[in-house]
């Protein structure tokens, strides 16, 4: 019998990294997309950098940062009792970094392409800053919000490079479905490796359609 | 009365502009913003809404200080009494008209002022109706009718009517007349367009890189010339037919049609289409060229 353990931890990931993203990247992205700051350009690179680094870069550096004989790593071990590498929040940690620029990218040329009337109509109706993105901005790029939330969690859902530096491979704490089909091959238990594979696939199709097809139907209403 | 004084260096497409921009207005006046585009005429509604910020400057309202820049006073768009009509219009796709005027509301108004103004602005029948739904006419008055829900002291018309045909412009310059009359706003209105600016306004001034190079009525600003008439008429040329001796032009103001006979060196100067203004010295009317075909 198969285990199915490692498709929990990859939708328990999925969905804690998806729901923190959310949080972080709504100010960023909206800072981003109405800034004028010449620290601007620095942060979108920093946000934009996951995308072209190799993720096992990313994972060298959180590896090192979270090993308990460097600083980091030792101050959090001595003052927090935490430990991040081979565990599972750090896994959190690094999927945060690793799927940040897919979160902000769409939800940040939601925000660009919302006239800047808007916000001020807003304003001048009484709204304070937050009434304003709750109920004028954010509703009014919902297909934004939506690409962001799946694309996030599709990109971490097939995560592998970072979790394997990182994470490892501990059976029940950090061992996901990507991490899974690679230790099947290599034991070359190529049977297992295709079920998981095969789930992968499916569940990866069948997220995307409905986001397509949801999105279709927003534009419909939207009218455009 | 709100009396401003506004001083800001703006980046134009020419180059540099400082607009230094001096006025006051009484309660109940409007006030039309006449010039070219770039004059800097919406900066300084937005710098009266609180969208950007003077260099320099007083903008009081009565007793109220709304922005002062030696004493480091600069309320924010939500505390100033201002109700801002945008040339794009600026509704909310994601709420229908009626959520429009409703979001408006401040917490436990009466929403009588929603009906009320949804029938000023004739658009009770579509209170349900989402934004992309509705023509460019009817998403104009919703922009009007929801400036209006927090009742402000001072209305601000961004080129309001500049995107209608002309039918509809007329209509909505009804409803303007009209919601001015009811609630006796300091208005300002910025356009371009030399008969909107007779028919609505009080006051006019004439914008030039920035700064005021005329101001007072409408009518003798643009026509000094014909200050004294006993009345004038509007409208566009519909027909020009030559008569045995002189021409007969006819004009369309409004709904009805002026029948007038001119001279034929008169007659060359006008093109079926024109819009014209008729002024008459008694029994002799006057032809005056607003605008080309």
């Amino acid at each position: 019998m198969i285990d199915l353990e490692p498709f929990w931890i990859t939708f328990k990931l999925a969905v804690i990294t998806t729901a923190i993203l959310f949080l972080i990247a709504v100010p960023v992205a909206y800072w981003l997309s109405g800034s004028k700051s010449k620290f601007k350009t620095f942060v979108e690179v920093i946000v934009s950098m996951p995308l072209v680094l190799p993720p096992s870069v990313i994972g060298f550096y959180l590896l090192l940062a979270f090993s308990p004989s460097q600083t980091f790593g030792k101050f959090l071990e001595e003052h927090f009792d935490i430990r991040l590498v081979f565990s599972f929040p750090g896994l959190v940690i690094a999927s945060l970094i690793y799927s940040l620029p897919f979160m902000v990218h769409p939800i940040q040329s939601g925000f660009a392409g919302l006239s800047p009337t808007l916000k001020e109509a807003s304003f001048s109706l009484g709204k304070s800053k937050w009434q304003t993105l709750t109920k004028v901005l954010l509703p009014n790029i919902k297909s934004s919000i939506l690409s962001g939330l799946v694309l996030t969690f599709a990109h971490t859902v097939g995560e592998f490079g970072v979790v394997l530096m990182i994470g490892g491979n501990i059976p029940g704490e950090t061992k996901v479905a990507s991490i899974a089909i690679y230790d099947e091959v290599e034991s070359m238990n190529y049977h297992n490796a295709n079920i998981y594979a095969v789930i992968l696939f499916a569940a990866t199709f069948i997220i995307l359609l409905s986001v397509y097809l949801t999105n279709h139907r927003l534009e419909k209403i939207r009218g455009i | 009365m709100i009396e401003f004084n506004l001083h800001k260096k703006l980046h134009a497409g020419s180059g540099i502009m400082q607009v230094n921009f001096e006025y006051a207005i009484k309660e109940g006046e409007f006030v039309s913003i006449y010039g070219a585009s770039g004059a800097g005429k919406t900066s300084i509604l937005r710098m009266l809404a609180g969208f950007f910020k003077p260099d320099a400057g007083t903008i009081a309202f009565n007793n109220e200080i709304w922005f002062n820049s030696a004493q480091k006073i600069n309320l924010p768009p939500q505390k100033r009494s201002a109700g801002f009509v945008f040339q794009d219009y600026a509704l909310f796709p994601n709420m229908s008209v009626k959520e429009n005027l409703e979001f408006a509301l401040q917490k436990g108004e009466s929403k009588n002022i929603i009906d009320e103004l949804l029938n000023l602005t004739e658009l009770e029948q579509f209170n349900s109706r989402r934004i992309q739904t509705l023509s460019g006419g009817q998403k104009q008055r919703v922009a009007l009718a929801r400036a209006l829900v927090r009742k402000p002291k001072l209305l601000l018309l961004d080129e309001p009517l500049s995107a209608i045909d002309n039918e509809l412009r007329a209509k909505l310059q009804h409803i303007l007349i009209n919601i001015h009359r009811r609630y006796h706003l300091a208005t300002i209105l910025v356009s371009h367009d030399v008969s909107e600016i007779i028919k609505l306004s009080d006051k006019t001034i004439f914008l030039e890189n920035g700064v005021i190079t005329k101001s007072g009525e409408p009518a003798t600003l643009f026509f000094p010339e014909i200050n004294d008439e006993k009345f004038t008429i509007e409208g566009n040329i519909i027909k020009i037919e030559k008569l045995e001796i002189d021409y007969r032009v006819t004009v369309l103001s409004g709904n009805q049609t002026v029948k007038i006979k001119v001279a034929e060196s008169e007659a060359k100067e006008l093109n079926k289409g024109d819009k014209i203004i008729v002024s008459s010295k008694v029994f002799e009317p006057v032809i005056q060229k607003i605008s080309a075909s």
